[in-house]
């Protein structure tokens, strides 16, 4: 052997660098700071607490609200609708994403209505929704499902059509048919996006479920929301959008997760918005 | 070394065949655009390697070698004229047919080991058996302990080794290698060269070897087809007799010189070579 090469060491612990991530540090420290000054910059400065509720009175509310069984049950009535709906829209976006990608004919027949679609703005369907689907969880699961199907479908279409064509002649020399080269390159290559879509989607789908919400319900998340803006309970409404905002992050960290196990060769792909 | 060679197998093959394993005859290659005039990339191009033979291509920029070699891969056609590779015409890329690209084209979602066994798997063969062909071959090129590396924790000579080892793992008649190491800088690439032509002894394939390096071309090859600038035509085919096993230290040698000499007198004025 004319040269020996060392396998490189294994599986190194990773150890916590504050100079090479200082956000470690700063954005709790931000945090910290904005928190303190929103509690105790406000009233030398004259903003009235049932304006600008302090930081102290939204926790306050919080707890409140968590320790109520029936915030727990609108909780779930918009975690059931955002999730329904999000399987939905992503599941057509990438049976339909796939065939657009992959059959000539059906981008050709498809594509200018869904560009069509895709610029109607899909909140504006809302009542819409409300009057065909009716007051319950359905005319919300839609809206959900509509809001995350766009992204997804971009993204999907654009994986799928992202694949190296040195690849694919690699492939081919070797002998791969059509669907290897499918299986074996273009669905890893587009699985990055396919995440980026799946991001994207989850936080559009709470979106979606939350405006069905205020168009017209008796219970969900949205529906709370405008409750306690008409008592003019403005740190209930602080305690709602809290909450809504740790449901978007666990669902956006969940996926993240996700993405680094399965699509661990792409930490940072490119994002396609809808 | 436990490598099954090409030449035990190929010595039990036609006879015939023995003499000019690859055939090439009249060819002729047009780019014909839609919208442009049509472009002579190859004309009346004739050659015949003959089984275990190492032929190297060179030729200045944009001559047509890559197509040469392409067509011989079966990945896109030829205009007119002969192409055969063991009595048989090509037309689409054959089993016997391995390929080494520009660059390595390591899938990176597969481990090396799972990359060096594509061609065994999209060709339905015996895992197992090609399994240990491939550990085998990885070891030959310097790679033991690397098999469940990910390509990007390799260096680009090593990437390349595992695509060496990929386009040899079906033990493939014929290997086609498209400037293999181009990219790779002047100290690895003389490395590399003179591991290839310990694999080549092992292994015993026929090689066509396309380069942009003369002196590359006269140190590895039995012959080397010479293309004079677009269309590419056939300018010299130029027998290299230094004799065998060859040391690195040939390169700079008189007697190669000679060889380097004569061949780059054809390129005078034409650019385009190193």
């Amino acid at each position: 052997m004319t040269m020996t090469v060392k396998p490189p060491a294994t599986s190194r612990k990773p150890r916590i660098d504050l100079r090479e991530r200082p956000e470690i540090v700063l954005v709790p420290a931000v945090f910290v700071v904005v928190v303190a000054g929103w509690e105790f910059l406000l009233e030398p400065l004259g903003v009235e607490a049932y304006v600008l509720p302090r930081p102290s009175q939204i926790a306050a509310s919080l707890g409140g609200q968590l320790g109520d069984e029936l915030f727990w049950r609108h909780l779930w009535v918009t975690l059931q609708e955002s999730l329904a709906g999000y399987l939905i829209g992503v599941a057509a976006a990438l049976v339909l994403g796939t065939l657009i990608s992959q059959i000539r004919l059906v981008e050709r027949t498809l594509m200018p209505y869904i560009v069509a679609f895709q610029t109607v703005p899909k909140v504006a369907l809302a009542p819409l929704f409300v009057v065909w689907f009716g007051f319950g969880m359905t005319s919300k699961i839609v809206m959900a499902a509509v809001i995350s199907f766009f992204p997804m479908l971009v993204n999907v279409v654009e994986g799928l059509r992202a694949a190296d064509a040195d690849r694919i002649q690699m492939l081919t020399v070797f002998g791969a048919s059509k669907a290897q080269v499918f299986r074996l390159v273009r669905l890893p290559t587009a699985l990055p996006f396919i995440f980026a879509g799946l991001d994207i989607g989850i936080v559009f789908a709470i979106l979606g479920a939350v405006v069905g919400e205020f168009i017209g319900a008796k219970e969900g998340l949205g529906y709370l929301l405008l409750q306690t803006n008409y008592n003019f309970d403005i740190s209930g409404m602080f305690a709602v959008l809290v909450v809504l905002s740790v449901l978007g992050l666990v669902a956006h960290f969940l996926i993240r997760f996700l993405q680094r196990r399965i699509a661990f060769w792409a930490e940072d792909s490119r994002v396609i918005g809808a | 070394m436990a490598i099954r060679t090409h030449r035990a197998s190929a010595t039990a093959a036609t006879g015939t065949a023995e003499e000019s394993w690859i055939e090439v005859g009249g060819l002729q290659k047009f780019y014909r655009p839609r919208r442009s005039e049509p472009t002579h990339a190859l004309s009346d191009i004739g050659f015949t390697v003959r089984r275990g033979e190492f032929v190297s291509v060179v030729g200045p920029s944009g001559c047509g070698k890559t197509t040469l070699l392409k067509i011989l891969a079966g990945l896109i056609p030829k205009s007119e004229g002969v192409v055969r590779i063991s009595g048989r015409d090509v037309r689409k890329p054959i089993p016997e047919v391995g390929m080494v690209f520009q660059s390595a084209t390591l899938l990176p979602w597969r481990t090396i080991l799972q990359n060096v066994m594509i061609p065994a798997e999209v060709q339905g063969l015996n895992i197992a058996t090609h399994r240990k062909r491939a550990r085998e071959l990885l070891s030959m090129v310097g790679l033991d302990g690397f098999e469940d590396k990910y390509p990007h924790e390799l260096s680009g000579g090593m990437q390349q080794r595992a695509g060496i080892c990929r386009a040899l793992v079906h033990d493939p008649a014929v290997l086609l290698m498209d400037e293999p190491f181009g990219a790779l800088d002047a100290m690895t690439r003389e490395h590399m060269n003179v591991e290839l032509l310990r694999i080549w002894r092992e292994s015993g394939q026929t090689i066509v070897f396309v380069t942009h390096s003369i002196s590359e071309a006269v140190f590895l090859s039995d012959r080397v087809v010479v293309l004079s600038p677009r269309p590419g035509r056939i300018a010299e085919i130029v027998p290299i007799d230094l004799g065998r096993p060859r040391d690195i230290s040939l390169v700079s040698s008189d007697a190669a010189g000679v060889y380097v000499k004569r061949i780059r007198e054809h390129f005078n004025g034409a650019g385009a070579i190193d």
